[in-house]
């Protein structure tokens, strides 16, 4: 069953719980063939019920010691730009939309997701343009993430203090 | 007067004296090699959340010829002794004693907090990181940004001006920073003996930094 996954982290954001369950971004998924949709909600002060939305399993939680089986079952990921699920997500090879937080003016998180939606790893929207973005999106032309290599920060090290 | 005269003269002579000892520490940096004697005792701030993550995936990494392994961890931080306590038990050889532990200072900087109660809350984390870094005496101190960084890394400095042992700090900015440094991050640039960037654009701002590419 195609899934997708909506992460919000530690915190919360109630504007993209509520955007992704209205009914016409339920039928932009629909549209494009997802049939479940697993929530983490965080703090937030909506946690919708598996029957809110007719059209589409739906399935809500607030937090798990680890997000990573959901991640690997997903199809499609949707998260806010915060960058531990970023980095999961891409390290996990799975695609990524970030719903950035308007709201949040100043977030030096952004820097990362911007960094990476340019270099064409992740999409990149707002919860006003979501619909319409998982109307329009391509997910094709998102490119393969390599994880960071940190093999070579050891190499560096083990040369620069002369360890043998 | 005379004698106001000579303590103005005895403090003055001292901050120079300081200055002389902290551009030496400075210096001697890239010929300190701590490796050729076998071992390098490593000082890790862990901090808290992403930066736990993020230092303990540089971590996995190290040789086993970094030993001991001293972490610190925020006080108030619950998350990051789990994590650290996974990743080490999961390298650990069954027959060796284990060669890390987890040492606790007060939080230097809660997000949010404003820039004056900072101030006294990293005076008081220094006040806690002297004792635990004169008593641990590591070769590095190894650190990605919590504000924690900051007081472990003048006390290892002070250590090296005092002439008791050099430190060497060793700093690795978030991949998070794409275009600007973190305040810590813009703090230890001057201070430290590496200093590595995660993106291009940060080490054409940041000549002295090291850029080996994404390391996390």
């Amino acid at each position: 069953m195609k899934t997708v996954f909506v992460t919000v982290g530690t915190t919360s954001f109630d504007e993209l719980i509520e955007s992704i369950t209205t009914s016409e971004a339920v039928q932009a998924l629909k549209a494009r063939g997802y049939e479940r949709l697993v929530l983490q909600v965080g703090r937030g002060s909506l946690l919708p019920d598996a029957d809110s939305c007719p059209h589409i399993r739906l399935e809500a939680f607030r937090f798990k010691d680890s997000i990573a089986e959901d991640i690997k079952q997903a199809d499609l990921v949707i998260s806010h730009a915060g960058a531990g699920s970023c980095m999961e997500t891409l390290g996990a090879g799975r695609p990524l939309l970030v719903v950035v937080n308007d709201k949040l003016m100043d977030n030096h998180q952004l820097e990362l997701a911007r960094q990476l939606h340019m270099d064409s790893h992740l999409l990149y929207c707002t919860c006003s343009t979501l619909t319409e973005t998982l109307r329009t999106m391509d997910l094709s032309v998102l490119k393969p993430f390599i994880p960071g290599q940190p093999k070579h920060f050891a190499n560096f090290l083990d040369k620069a203090l002369g360890v043998q | 007067m005379a004698v106001l005269v000579g303590a103005a003269l005895v403090v003055l002579l001292t901050c120079l004296l300081f200055l002389i000892r902290l551009y030496i520490v400075l210096k001697s940096g890239p010929n300190y090699k701590p490796g050729t004697k076998g071992s390098v005792a490593v000082l890790i701030v862990a901090g808290s959340g992403g930066h736990t993550s993020e230092i303990l995936r540089v971590m996995e990494c190290l040789s086993a010829a970094y030993t001991p392994r001293h972490y610190v961890i925020a006080d108030t931080d619950r998350m990051s002794e789990e994590k650290i306590c996974t990743l080490e038990n999961f390298n650990q050889h069954s027959d060796r004693d284990p060669q890390f532990t987890i040492c606790r200072i007060p939080r230097s900087r809660e997000v949010h907090q404003s820039w004056s109660s900072s101030v006294i809350s990293t005076l008081n984390a220094l006040w806690y990181s002297l004792p635990l870094v004169f008593r641990l005496r590591p070769d590095m101190v190894l650190c990605n940004g919590p504000g924690t960084c900051v007081p472990l890394c003048v006390a290892g400095l002070l250590l090296g001006i005092l002439g008791m042992k050099k430190v060497l700090i060793v700093y690795v900015e978030s991949i998070c920073r794409v275009q600007t440094l973190s305040l810590t991050g813009k703090i230890l640039y001057p201070m430290s003996d590496y200093f590595f960037v995660q993106w291009a654009s940060l080490r054409d701002k940041y000549p002295k930094s090291i850029f080996l590419g994404r390391i996390v």
